[in-house]
């Protein structure tokens, strides 16, 4: 009994970690080749509905994945047009793609489907189901990603640019390297990414989109970025970390932990946002983010 | 581009008609009138006296997280956190109107509206600390703020501020003084009708709160030195501005703008403290800055023109049942995206 118990909480921790996991690794590409991206969010929701109408409409689970890439990887050129070519703030083209993220699945999914948003139900065949040990396979392929993320980032001569173009866009340029491209093809990645975390949601985890679904997802990502010090390997465990603390708060609702008593839901849900601010603060390790992280870069 | 196209005309409106394109792009590509569509959010906005209130109510939310926006911007601090600063202002808010039974109504006002200032710039200044003395960055701090404001409140709600014997995760009402005059009981009195809106004295604040903020970031020493830093930190440095008290200041006042939301909110509609009861005005607050160049003097209109998009967008679903008042949303961001990115670099 126990050990069913610790199981499907394993389980429970793994299916939720996953979303946050591609969501995080989509950031650190982003960020790591200086482009700071609190639009994970919008990019995510995009995908989710994408991906669920896509579903929807064809009943077909693998045009569904890729209408969601398709759609977040759209919101990424964007948002990559504006930061990487015209210079403009990171932040705000962030938020911008949230706003935008949050508007336009929600308008588009009402004129669709009239049901306030909500695509229909998703049947079997147009979902992504579990296959073994009661995974999908979008969750391991959260793993995958993270090594070839790690694989790339370190080990290739294009890691190295992407490196090279987040901490000294100068030293890349002035070695022969385009940072311009460099910065599109990550962003471009990161937005493959977020689609397969937002069609994690809608096409894994739930059967269809509700508007707002992400709810603060692409967030606890950005928080588990910060976490991981922007390393993929330290992204996937605080991903992994994260996803248990939520499997954790579902688990122990209402429930007595010995000398602490009951714990409300919401110190749970705001627990990653305190430690990362914790660590962010410098209080235990510290933070540093990428040096040229959130600067547009202009040639002399 | 645009700026090209439109040159001569001012990039303000310039962006907003833009929105108003994509607007009605949007409703064609879904096969709905554009121009019907268009019409619909004007008369919902601006048709009937209902509606102008109603526009009126939710800029005066946009007015108070536009000013918090730009006062810390002027310091170089994008404060995304002004959200939660509302929303954990509430609490004070609550907490102090909760206990103002028997006290004078403008007592109670009183005391309530300082205390949502007082939380509200609290809330502000732990990022800002953080910023100042750890190096934290003020984005990802206010950021998390937020989240950690909001399941605050939740449990606030759902646990010790909860009303005894109620189901909602809400308190329960404020004592009748503590509600600030609202425009429909003063047209009651007048013996005209009402107009069935919550539009309320805040409105008043709100604007004298763009005064003052104007005063102080361009007529005071404290202000000049808060944009010196804003401009150029090592400019300050090296002309002897201290940085962490300017930081401070910002955020503190930036905290306390942003206050008025829940005085706006709870004060003039609500009257009790609800979940979510800022419904993303902090956000907009960013869009409103930006549009407004972070001039607390443009605030107003900047304000006003996210106002009647809001009470156009949610009257639209009256004539058009098939389009989500959410369409609103997508223009802001269309709207966010080329002034942060395509018009200028207004920095």
């Amino acid at each position: 009994m126990a050990m069913e118990n610790i199981l499907s909480f394993l389980g429970a921790a793994l299916r939720l970690s996953t979303p946050l996991i591609y969501a995080c690794l989509a950031g650190l590409w982003s960020e790591r080749a200086g482009v700071i991206d609190v639009g994970l969010e919008g990019k995510m929701l995009a995908g989710a509905f994408a991906g669920a109408a896509v579903a929807a409409l064809t009943g077909d689970v693998g045009i569904g994945l890729a209408a969601a890439v398709a759609a977040s990887m759209t919101l990424a050129a964007a948002q990559g047009f504006v930061e990487v070519e015209r210079g403009g703030d990171q932040i705000v083209c962030g938020m911008a793609v949230n706003m935008i993220g949050a508007g336009v699945t929600a308008f588009v999914g009402a004129a669709l489907f009239a049901e306030g948003g909500r695509t229909p139900a998703l049947p079997r065949e147009a979902r992504v189901l579990p296959f073994v040990w009661g995974q999908d396979a979008l969750t391991l392929g959260a793993f995958g990603v993270a090594a070839i993320t790690a694989f790339i980032l370190y080990r290739t001569r294009f890691g190295l640019r992407l490196r090279a173009a987040g901490e000294n866009p100068r030293a890349l340029d002035a070695a022969g390297g385009s940072v311009r491209a460099t910065r599109h093809a990550a962003v471009a990645v990161c937005g493959l990414l977020c689609g397969l975390s937002g069609a994690d949601l809608s096409l894994a985890q739930a059967a269809g989109f509700l508007p707002a679904m992400t709810a603060g997802k692409g967030f606890i990502a950005l928080a588990a970025l910060v976490f991981a010090k922007w390393r993929p390997g330290a992204a996937l465990a605080t991903c992994l970390l994260f996803g248990g603390l939520d499997a954790a708060a579902i688990r122990m609702e209402g429930a007595p932990l010995p000398f602490l008593g009951v714990i409300p839901t919401q110190a749970f849900q705001a627990l990653p946002y305190l430690m990362t601010v914790v660590l962010l603060a410098g209080f235990v390790g510290g933070a540093r983010p990428p040096a040229a992280a959130g600067q547009p870069y202009r040639r002399e | 581009m645009i700026a090209r196209l439109g040159r001569g005309v001012p990039e303000p409106a310039a962006v907003g008609l833009a929105a108003l394109v994509a607007m009605a792009v949007c409703a064609a590509a879904i096969g709905e009138n554009p121009l019907g569509l268009l019409r619909a959010l004007v008369l919902g906005a601006l048709g009937d006296t209902e509606g102008l209130a109603f526009t009126l109510y939710y800029a005066t939310d946009f007015i108070f997280a536009g000013l918090a926006v730009a006062v810390a911007y002027r310091a170089g601090l994008f404060n995304i956190g002004v959200e939660g600063q509302s929303l954990v202002a509430g609490v004070g808010l609550a907490l102090a109107a909760l206990a103002s039974g028997g006290a004078p109504s403008w007592l109670a006002i009183l005391v309530a509206s300082l205390a949502a200032m007082v939380f509200g710039a609290a809330w502000a200044l732990v990022p800002g600390w953080l910023l100042a003395r750890r190096g934290g960055h003020v984005v990802i701090t206010t950021i998390m703020f937020n989240f950690i404001a909001s399941a605050l409140l939740s449990w606030l709600l759902v646990d010790p501020m909860r009303a005894q014997g109620s189901m909602q995760p809400e308190t329960r009402p404020f004592p009748p003084g503590a509600s600030l005059l609202r425009l429909d009981d003063a047209l009651v009195v007048l013996g005209l009708s009402p107009t069935g809106s919550p539009l309320n004295a805040s409105l008043a604040l709100a604007l004298a709160a763009m005064v003052a903020a104007h005063v102080f970031l361009f007529r005071s020493r404290l202000g000049f030195e808060t944009r010196v830093f804003g401009a150029s930190p090592t400019a300050a440095h090296y002309a002897g501005v201290a940085s962490t008290r300017v930081i401070l200041i910002a955020m503190g006042l930036s905290g306390a703008l942003a206050s008025g939301v829940a005085i706006n909110e709870l004060l003039g509609a609500q009257n009790r403290l609800i979940l979510d009861f800022s419904g993303g005005a902090g956000f907009v607050g960013i869009a409103v800055a930006l549009l407004a160049g972070n001039r607390p003097l443009a605030i107003a209109p900047a304000a006003l023109l996210f106002g009647f998009l809001y009470q156009g967008g949610a009257a639209l679903g009256l004539d058009y049942p098939r389009v989500s008042p959410q369409i609103v949303t997508a223009a802001q961001g269309v709207m966010v995206l080329l002034i942060g990115g395509l018009l200028g670099r207004r920095r």
